[in-house]
């Protein structure tokens, strides 16, 4: 029987080791009997002290994180995406999982039968190495050594207690790399610069039976061969530095930084006692170094700028999140933090409308403003959420305009699907700049707004209260002012508008005494959750862009600082609005917290879990949203609209 | 009418009767239990009455997971000529694939399905082909339940009057969405196997309470 499916699976599998091993017929053998398994976000595969599962995991799409707990801390000492195999202790051994396996996003994963996969690592040698280095490292390719025969250490290698965001980034221990590119000590030369260009490495350890003898890097090859002192043919040994400077495991940044300067090295190699005369357990470099102090903001945005692929920008994604985990942890400032994610968003944003740009086939026909939507715009938006854009473009010719907006629909696509791929979801309404109903010019988006707050039935608001939060993310200005400036034209002094903005804005009222209900509420299916978006965040925002566009500020479209000039605008009513600001941080902050933990958008918070303190805040913020909410209905007179 | 009623048992074939029997077994409420056959057909054309099947192929889907060795992969040989099934039988001649008669495709596919719930893009046309098939065998229709990756998907989508809820999705759109790969297109197993892979991910998002109830997915 002709089987499309496995032969589809064989196509995936083959471009990865161990796959690419293996005999076409057996990766087909293998293939029908592989099950294909979805994970939902932060879906646990397996967990420390499972029984091995009868298979072990190949990860078609998404990634899966490999964490263990740490005197109760959760540890990541991999990551795995797209090829990279996993769980394979059942292979191995009838032992018991030592560590998690957890969706860190969506994921698909093909499961392998071990029963049968074993037969074929038993007899293709080169398959059975690389599953045992595999395990026996915790690295998903350790090809970088694959070519030395012994590598595996002879104990299990410990994991790297490296942990970004903790104490003095100087004194936690230096990452160890235990890929390393070794030789030995009769390599020619030129072999050796063939293997260290091969791996794309600047140095490579020269071993006798894995006892390091001496190191060449790029400079020695400069010094000593380049010049015509040594020719390519003569062995490495030759021109190596020896002996090694050698530290055991465990040793810290600021040692390892030392060391280095002293030396005038930027190797330092690890081994088993920390000794020249024991083997080699990996190297601490210095560029592994400056890229572990990457959890940085400055070091993420110049990443984010240089980075030439969308996978690389996925992957700063993956950074910038430890990096508000660690924020959090901290204790900064909302405020603070808030800037910081926003200005590495709106970098990534730029830097992807930037690279769809040089891919279409030519430069953009005229103007034009990507805009952000929402909680983005509002500089809210901390954990990756939905994608909510539009484009405004230049007025052109009316025989133009056709031609134009195909032009930018066919970038908005591109962008949309990368933004996509690193994390934003698109957006459930489609209220995205790749739909044709939100890439219009500036005219067609000034009568669209006109429509909307000329007429405003209850959908036209809702487009108002997320079109009315815009900012800038990429192209001219001028295009975004203007159409802010035509909206405050026609809001200004909109007693309808108010009123019926009013209106939404009540429409969620605040949960007072939602936590009494919940102790006697004991059936019923949400029971055990609480809506912090509709039922805190969202009335909140709203009633910040009702009063602030009463006011007819411009520029402003953080809740929390719009409270805040609404606090000096409005003396009498300060200590409220001081209040709004206050209560906005600690929901967003709330709802941050627990997207983190949960891997999720933070919106559901499971009231069991909560802290008592953290109930008495909240209960507080609900307070000052009720107080806020009587000021909007007594001002805009909105009882005839409720 | 009566007494065609009663002997209607007897004038069955065997294998259908195997096949009605297994709904006389209680069936799992419960998703993780449930035995899911996400399928698709090719056809000669979109007319149930003139188009044939040309192939049929289909995936096992239990407890999140794809079952691959649990497939079913059938093409079917055609008594006429028609243009439209020419690229299909350049693969069968060139990869010299066995074909079989209409009615032992659906035999097999009968004993395949069993009493399990039928998954598929677009339902209606493809479960019709089966059916056409049936009557022309004499037999009745399907008596599996069935469920439409059209309206799951709709159900994922959120309740809005800013987007069209009648819209029908293509199966191209849910693969974008999803990203998901859709090398064998136009394949009945490609595409069963796409339509499963999106059937899981559509059932991840409805599942956000990690309560899901089977009842639930055929109200959607």
């Amino acid at each position: 029987m002709k089987n499309t499916i496995a032969s589809r699976i064989a196509d995936f599998l083959k471009n990865y080791p161990p796959f690419n091993l293996l005999q076409k017929e057996d990766l087909l053998t293998i293939s029908k009997q592989v099950k294909v398994k979805y994970l939902e976000k932060g879906k646990t595969l397996f967990a420390e002290g499972d029984t091995g599962h009868k298979r072990f995991y190949v990860v078609n799409k998404g990634a899966v994180s490999l964490e263990r707990i740490n005197n109760g801390q959760r540890e990541t000492i991999d990551k795995c995406d797209e090829g990279d195999i996993f769980g394979l202790r059942p292979l191995f051994a009838k032992e018991n999982y030592l560590i998690n396996a957890i969706a860190d996003e969506e994921t698909v994963v093909y499961a392998i039968p071990i029963k049968k996969f074993k037969p074929l690592s038993e007899n293709n040698k080169e398959v059975g190495n690389f599953l045992i280095q595999s395990f026996a490292s915790n690295t998903r390719n350790p090809y970088a050594e694959a070519h030395k025969g012994k590598l595996i250490s002879d104990k299990e290698p410990e994991e790297n207690q490296y942990q970004p965001n903790n104490n003095l980034f100087e004194l936690q221990p230096a990452p160890v790399t235990r890929k390393v590119v070794m030789t030995s000590p009769e390599t020619t030369i030129k072999t050796a610069a063939q293997l260290m260009s091969k791996k794309k490495v600047g140095s490579v350890l020269i071993v006798e039976n894995n006892i390091p003898k001496g190191i060449v890097t790029d400079e020695d090859y400069r010094n000593m061969v380049a010049t015509g002192v040594f020719a390519i043919e003569t062995p490495i040994s030759k021109i190596m530095s020896s002996p090694v400077i050698c530290y055991p495991r465990g040793i810290t940044i600021a040692q390892a930084q030392l060391t280095m300067m002293k030396h005038h090295i930027n190797h330092v190699c690890i081994t088993e006692d920390g000794t020249p005369n024991t083997k080699v357990v990996g190297v601490v470099s210095e560029h592994d170094i400056m890229v572990s102090e990457g959890h940085n903001p400055s070091v993420l945005m110049k990443a984010i700028q240089r980075s030439s692929s969308t996978n690389e920008l996925k992957k700063i994604r993956h950074k910038i999140t430890l990096l508000l985990r660690g924020f959090l942890a901290s204790n900064i400032p909302l405020n603070h933090i808030s800037k910081i994610i926003f200005e590495l968003n709106d970098a990534t944003i730029k830097r992807i409308i930037e690279r769809c740009i040089k891919k279409l086939p030519s430069p953009p026909p005229c103007d034009f403003t990507w805009i952000a939507l929402g909680s983005q715009a509002r500089k809210e938006q901390l954990l990756q959420t939905d994608q909510d854009n539009a484009l405004i473009f230049e007025d052109v010719p009316e025989e133009k305009l056709e031609k134009t907006r195909a032009y930018f629909l066919e970038l908005s696509r591109k962008v949309n699907k990368r933004l996509n791929i690193i994390g934003y979801e698109y957006c459930p309404a489609e209220m995205m700049a790749k739909n044709p109903k939100y890439c219009l010019s500036l005219k067609e988006w000034k009568q669209q707004f006109t429509n909307w707050i000329i007429e405003p039935g209850s959908d036209e608001i809702l487009l108002c209260s997320i079109f009315f939060d815009f900012d800038i993310s990429y192209g001219n200005i001028k295009l975004s002012n203007e159409l802010a400036n035509h909206i405050f034209s026609l809001t200004k002094d909109n007693k309808k508008l108010y009123a019926v903005m009013g209106a939404t804005t009540l429409r969620n009222p605040s949960p007072l005494g939602f936590f009494r209900q919940f102790l006697v509420e004991q059936n019923g299916e949400d029971k055990d959750f609480f809506d912090i978006k509709k039922r805190g965040i969202t009335p909140i925002t709203d009633a910040a862009r009702l009063l602030i566009l009463y006011h007819q500020v411009k520029n402003i479209s953080n809740t929390a600082e719009r409270f805040e000039k609404l606090a000096q605008l409005e003396p009498n009513n300060k200590e409220l609005f001081l209040a709004c600001a206050y209560a906005s941080k600690v929901l967003q902050k709330f709802r941050t917290k627990h997207g983190l933990e949960n891997r999720n958008s933070g919106r559901f918070i499971d009231l069991e879990n909560l802290s008592k303190e953290e109930k008495i805040k909240l209960k507080r913020c609900f307070k000052s949203i009720r107080q806020v909410q009587e000021l909007i209905k007594f001002r805009f007179e909105v009882t005839p609209y409720i | 009418m009566l007494n065609l009623f009663k002997n209607k048992s007897k004038d069955l074939p065997e294998f259908w009767e195997n096949y009605e029997a297994k709904f006389q077994e209680k069936q799992p409420t419960e998703i993780a239990e449930t035995r899911f056959v996400v399928f698709d057909t090719e056809t000669t054309g979109f007319d149930l009455a003139k188009d044939r099947m040309l192939c049929i192929g289909a995936i096992g889907v239990r407890n999140k997971s794809i079952d691959v060795a649990d497939g079913f992969e059938e093409y079917i040989s055609q008594e006429t000529f028609n243009p439209k099934t020419v690229k299909i039988h350049g693969i069968i001649q060139h990869e010299r694939i066995e074909t079989l008669s209409e009615e032992e495709a659906v035999k097999a596919f009968l004993k395949y399905i069993g009493n399990s719930v039928l998954v598929a893009h677009h339902a209606g046309f493809d479960i019709g082909m089966v059916n056409q098939a049936l009557t022309r065998m004499g037999l009745p229709k399907l008596k599996n339940k069935v469920l439409d990756t059209v309206n799951l998907y709709r159900g994922t989508r959120i309740m809005s009057n800013l987007i069209n809820r009648e819209k029908s999705y293509s199966l191209d759109e849910i693969a974008e969405t999803y990203h998901i790969d859709i090398k064998d297109r136009h394949t009945a197993a490609g595409d069963a196997f796409i339509t499963a892979i999106a059937f899981l991910t559509i059932l991840g998002k409805l599942n956000t309470d990690n309560k899901l109830k089977l009842k639930k997915l055929f109200r959607y």
